[in-house]
C-alpha cells in the first residue's frame, strides 16, 4: 500500500510517498531529511504528536505547558483533560514538571514560561 | 531637557530583543527597549504551540521558551528596557516621546532608532464582509490571547474565516479546550498557512478547510448565530446558489497581517505600498538617516526565527551608523532591487554597492503558487543568480543570500523574477 503524507518535522512540509507493507513503512520518499524518514515510520505504525495547552495556576492566570516528548496521536485529549483536573502554584520556572506521567501516558507534561 | 541615549529599540518581542542584543555586542551598551506590555517577548508569549527556533536554536520550542531564551540574554547583558511605556512619536531628528506611569510623559533623543513594533491582524471592517454587526467576531490573535494568556474560550461553536496559521492554530487550540470548530472557510485556492499546520491542526482533527470559499453574511442581532459560506470563482466572486448555512457563536478572522507603521509615519519615513512597511535599504536602514527597522513591522515574516536573524543584522548596522558616524565612507552607489514577474515585493529595496561588505540577503514573497520555477536574480546584461524551485507558494518568504561583489558585477539595478516553466 502506498501512502501519501506531508511531514510535520519542520515548516518546510515535504511530501512524503511511503510504501507501508504490514504496518511498517518499507521504504520513505520525498524527505529532504532523517526527520521526514523517521516522520513516516512512526505515522504508518504508531502516530504520535507533541501537545501544547495552558494549566490553571493558583492566581487564577493560565500557564503555557506542553508534553516533554510526543504522545500516542489519539491519547492527545486524555493528556489534556489530564492537564486541565491539575494546576500548579507560582512562581513556576520553564522545565518545572506541572503533571507527571499525563494520563499514564508516562510523559510528564512541562512549564514553557518562566511566571511569577 | 531631553534625556539622551545611544540607541532606542521600539518594541520588545522577538525583532526588538535581537536588534538590541546584537547592537550591544557590537559594542553600543547604552540601549533602550521600550515595550508597551508588562512583559518582553511580544506576541511569542501567546504563541504556546510549539515550532519556533528550528533555525536559531535547533531545536523546536514553544513561542514562550523562544521568547524566554532572548529575554535571558537581554537580561545577562544588563540591557535596558522599559515595560508598560507606549511610545507616542519619534521626530525625524530622532526624538522619542514616550508615555508610562512609572516615569510619566517625557522625551528621549537618540543617536539611532531600531523600529521593532511588529504588525497587527487584519480587523473585519477591513476585509468588507456583509451583514449584522454581533458580538462575537474576533481576530484569531485576540482569540489566541483570551484563551492562552487569560483563560477565557470565546466560544463554543466555531468558524475561522481564512487560513492564515494563527487561524490554523486556533482551530486545533480551540479544539484542545472544548469548543466545536466547523470549518476554515478560506477565498483562495491554496492555504495562506503551512502545510504542516494544516495536517497537525485540521486534518488531526477532522475539520474541513474549504478553499475557494468566504463568508458571506453574518446572522445575529446582539450575539453572532450563523455565517453564511459561499464557493467564490477565480475572480473571488461568490458564486449564487452555493451559500450554506452555519450556525455558530464564533467567528475568528485570519485574514493577513498588517505591519504597524503609524510611528515610523511620524517619523517622516516612506513606507513600500506593498509591504505596508518602511522602505529598507541593504543595512535595514529607512528612509530616515539613523532609523532602521526589522521583524514584522518591516514586512511580514512565515517564521520567527528569520525576524531574530534580521533584526540581528538591523542592530550591527545600527551600532555602526553611531560608532562610524562622521568617518568617511566610500562615494555611494545604490542600486534598486525591482520586483519583477511573480514577485510582489523584495527588502532591501535599495543597496549601496560601493559600502555593502556582509552578504545581503533579498527577502520576497511570491504572487501565486509556481510550481517548478526558478528565481532569477540579474538584469538584461547579466544573470547572477537561477535558483530552481520545485515549488514556491505565497505563505512562505523567499530569502536569496549574494555577495555585494557579485552584485557591483551586475552593474546597475536589478530585477528579481520568477520564471516559471523550469524541471
Amino acid at each position: 500500500m502506498t501512502r501519501n503524507m506531508i511531514c510535520i518535522g519542520c515548516p518546510m512540509g515535504c511530501e512524503l510517498t511511503v510504501e507501508v507493507e504490514d504496518g511498517k513503512a518499507v521504504s520513505v520518499t520525498g524527505n529532504t531529511c532523517g526527520v521526514g524518514k523517521k516522520y513516516a515510520e512512526t505515522e504508518v505504525s504508531a502516530p504520535t504528536r507533541m501537545v501544547t495547552t495552558t494549566i490553571m495556576s493558583d492566581s487564577g492566570k493560565p500557564v503555557p505547558v506542553k508534553t516533554g516528548t510526543a504522545v500516542p496521536k489519539d491519547r492527545i485529549f486524555d493528556v489534556v483533560k489530564a492537564v486541565k483536573s491539575a494546576s500548579v502554584k507560582l512562581p513556576v520556572k520553564i522545565g518545572d514538571i506541572a503533571v507527571s506521567d499525563a494520563a499514564g501516558t508516562g510523559v510528564d507534561v512541562i512549564v514553557t514560561k518562566d511566571t511569577e | 531637557m531631553a534625556e539622551n541615549i545611544s540607541l532606542a529599540v521600539i518594541g520588545g518581542g522577538p525583532a526588538g530583543m535581537a536588534a538590541a542584543i546584537s547592537a550591544y555586542d557590537s559594542g553600543i551598551k547604552d540601549v533602550t527597549i521600550f515595550e508597551r506590555d508588562t512583559e518582553l517577548g511580544g506576541i511569542l508569549n501567546q504563541c504556546i504551540h510549539n515550532g519556533f527556533g528550528l533555525h536559531t536554536f535547533k531545536e523546536e520550542l514553544t513561542g514562550p521558551e523562544y521568547a524566554g531564551r532572548f529575554i535571558a540574554q537581554v537580561k545577562e547583558r544588563g540591557i535596558r528596557y522599559e515595560t508598560g511605556s507606549m511610545v507616542l512619536s519619534i521626530s525625524p531628528d530622532k526624538e522619542i516621546t514616550v508615555v508610562s506611569k512609572a516615569k510619566g510623559l517625557r522625551t528621549v533623543k537618540a543617536e539611532a532608532v531600531i523600529l521593532a513594533m511588529g504588525c497587527r491582524e487584519r480587523p473585519r471592517g477591513a476585509l468588507n464582509i456583509p451583514g449584522m454587526r454581533p458580538q462575537g467576531i474576533y481576530t484569531a490573535g485576540t482569540a489566541q490571547k483570551l484563551v492562552n494568556c487569560e483563560g477565557f474560550l470565546p466560544g463554543k461553536e466555531v468558524v475561522i474565516l481564512g487560513s492564515g496559521d494563527i487561524g490554523l492554530i486556533m482551530a486545533r487550540r480551540m479544539t484542545l479546550e472544548g469548543a466545536h470548530v466547523k470549518a476554515v472557510a478560506e477565498l483562495m485556492p491554496y492555504s495562506g498557512g503551512l502545510k504542516r499546520n494544516i495536517v497537525q491542526c485540521l486534518d488531526d482533527f477532522g475539520i474541513p478547510l474549504l478553499l475557494s470559499h468566504t463568508v458571506t453574511d453574518i446572522k445575529g442581532k446582539r450575539k453572532l448565530e450563523g455565517v453564511t459560506i459561499s464557493e467564490v470563482d477565480s475572480t473571488s466572486t461568490p458564486i449564487p446558489g452555493t451559500e450554506q448555512y452555519y450556525e455558530c457563536d464564533t467567528l475568528l478572522l485570519s485574514c493577513g497581517l498588517i505591519p504597524e507603521n503609524e510611528l515610523s509615519l511620524t517619523a517622516g519615513i516612506k513606507i513600500n505600498g506593498m509591504t505596508n512597511g518602511p522602505e529598507a535599504d541593504d543595512r535595514l536602514q529607512t528612509s530616515t538617516e539613523g532609523i532602521f527597522a526589522c521583524g514584522n513591522v518591516l514586512h511580514v515574516h512565515d517564521l520567527v526565527d528569520f525576524v531574530s536573524e534580521e533584526a540581528a543584522r538591523a542592530g550591527r548596522n545600527a551600532a555602526r551608523y553611531i560608532t562610524e558616524k562622521g568617518r568617511k565612507n566610500n562615494a555611494p552607489e545604490i542600486i534598486r532591487i525591482i520586483p519583477g514577474n511573480g514577485v510582489r515585493y523584495t527588502v532591501p529595496c535599495t543597496v549601496d554597492t560601493a559600502n555593502a561588505d556582509e552578504d545581503i540577503h533579498i527577502r520576497f514573497r511570491v504572487r501565486n503558487v509556481y510550481k517548478g520555477c526558478a528565481i532569477k536574480v540579474g538584469n538584461e546584461s547579466t544573470e547572477l543568480i537561477s535558483k530552481k524551485k520545485r515549488i514556491t507558494v505565497p505563505s512562505e518568504m523567499e530569502d536569496i543570500v549574494i555577495k555585494p561583489e557579485l552584485l557591483r558585477s551586475a552593474g546597475g539595478d536589478i530585477t528579481v523574477s520568477i520564471e516559471e516553466g523550469q524541471v
